[in-house]
């Protein structure tokens, strides 16, 4: 586990690889908890502007060994983590990662760097109050992946580590590798698995379900923008668990 | 350094090889003279026919753009600084260090990670934290530790490149003028230098001597390093 220090916020994370639903899973959270109320703010991997251009050039040119690409991404996520997550946290909002530490460890360590390295770079991450793990089959990944993008990117493959010369089949290898991390992970650190072959509204369904009870007899920031129904709920009905559908991918 | 060896697991995913060259770390505060005695060592050292290669601090061409737009803004905190250097350290170790040792290169390094910690530890970071984030460093054959006070060090800077905001540490404002916060700032480096020194067997070598007598103090040194077999 991470460490958990005292602070007002709540931490949910999403994990999973590449394919997974994830993304899908917590944009519908997101939205979900918005129209309750709740002071939420959304932080995704790799999203520094501060990093941005750095990541941009090691990746157009293939500059990156495991070593610097995992520090890269320790700098880009620490950024946010300085300027976002923690004020954030502190503050009291409810805080949702698209990715987090956990990315790193499954991701970085199939790609060849230290376990316990990689473990101690990120560690002064909290310990999440709800990390998602989405697990799917290698196959339906891909089969997601393939169909809903024009290709597969180069590092996203693991094609820097010359597993094979077809991307589709160093994409297999790679996430295989991942996956089997993201498994050994779900002890250590406390993961909830989601089954992410399940239809899409099953499984917000139960992760409505879980944030709820995550959230119960917690005062959110109040949230000033709030729509009415969340700021009187005495006047509605209890909070609707009817997911609304989304487009998915 | 023939078998090189790392503070921790190194580079797991490379086997390193062979390494024949020797690496050397000039370590010290801003001002203290640093890159005067690497151009120095490079010509005695080219002269007496060994090859040289030098690397120093954010000379990594992958984080060089995007380290200095960061450090131009206001936005940049101090977890996220010194990962920064770290992705910029482990570019060259890897791209540019370690090639040249296997080519048999005499590599001077112009500061390496111990400066990087000893800002860190100023920031407040936690030492364990910082110093396992090198676990992939290779341990240099010769570091000199150019110790010099503040005032030396004020001198320095003032007939040289003039007092800038990151080398007098105002990103944590130490003091409310660039003077005075150079001079707390650069107190705690030396503190905090002054610590590693012990820790990871630095040469100490007295900065306010000089630069003919320095010379000869690194010289003789590195001489001793190279008629080792």
């Amino acid at each position: 586990m991470l460490k958990r220090p005292n602070y007002k916020g709540k931490l949910i994370v999403v994990e999973g690889i590449d394919g997974s639903g994830k993304s899908t899973q917590i944009d519908l959270l997101y939205k979900w908890l918005q129209l309750q109320g709740k002071t939420v703010y959304f932080s995704e991997w790799n999203s520094s502007d501060l990093v941005k251009s750095t990541t941009r050039l090691g990746k157009d040119e293939k500059m990156f060994t495991p070593t610097t690409f995992s520090l890269l991404q320790a700098t880009d996520f620490c950024d946010r983590w300085e300027n976002h997550i923690l004020p954030l946290l502190k503050a009291g909002a409810v805080v949702l990662a698209d990715r987090y530490a956990f990315t790193a460890y499954a991701r970085d360590v199939a790609r060849g760097v230290d376990p316990h390295w990689i473990r101690n770079l990120y560690s002064f991450a909290f310990q999440p109050d709800l990390a998602f793990y989405f697990r799917v089959p290698l196959d339906v990944a891909v089969e997601r992946i393939t169909s809903a993008r024009a290709k597969i990117k180069y590092y996203e493959a693991g094609m820097d580590l010359g597993l094979s010369e077809n991307k589709i089949t160093s994409f297999r290898l790679f996430q295989q590798r991942i996956i089997d991390e993201y498994e050994k992970m779900i002890a250590e650190f406390g993961l909830t698995v989601i089954d992410g072959t399940l239809p899409v509204e099953i499984q917000q369904k139960e992760i409505r379900k879980l944030v709820t009870k995550g959230l119960r007899g917690w005062a959110s920031l109040p949230n000033p923008n709030a729509p009415r129904p969340a700021r009187r709920p005495a006047r509605r009905s209890p909070a609707p668990a009817t997911p609304q559908k989304e487009n998915s991918q | 350094m023939s078998q090189g060896t790392f503070f921790g697991a190194g580079f797991p995913y490379r086997s390193l090889g062979d390494l024949p060259g020797k690496l050397v770390v000039l370590e010290g505060s801003d001002g203290v003279g640093r890159s005067t005695h690497i151009q120095l060592l490079r010509a005695w050292l080219e002269s007496e026919g060994y090859a040289v290669s030098d690397t120093g601090l954010t000379r990594s061409p992958l984080t060089s753009p995007g380290l200095d737009a960061a450090k131009q803004g206001h936005t940049l905190g101090p977890r996220t600084l010194s990962l920064f250097y770290a992705t910029d350290f482990a570019d060259r170790l890897e791209n540019n260090i370690i090639p040249a040792l296997k080519a048999g290169f005499i590599v001077l390094s112009d500061r390496y990670f111990y400066s990087i910690i000893a800002r860190d530890m100023v920031r407040g970071a936690d030492p364990d934290w910082a110093r396992k984030v090198y676990g992939f460093a290779l341990v240099p054959d010769l570091v000199f530790y150019l110790r010099a006070d503040v005032q030396t060090l004020v001198t320095h800077i003032v007939h040289g490149r003039g007092f800038s905001y990151w080398e007098s540490g105002m990103d944590i404002r130490c003091a409310d003028n660039l003077y005075d916060s150079f001079c707390v700032y650069q107190s705690r480096l030396i503190d905090q230098f002054d610590k590693m020194s012990e820790e990871y067997g630095f040469i100490n070598v007295d900065a306010t001597h000089s630069i003919a007598s320095i010379q000869d103090t690194l010289k003789k040194q590195i001489r001793t390093l190279l008629e080792t077999p």
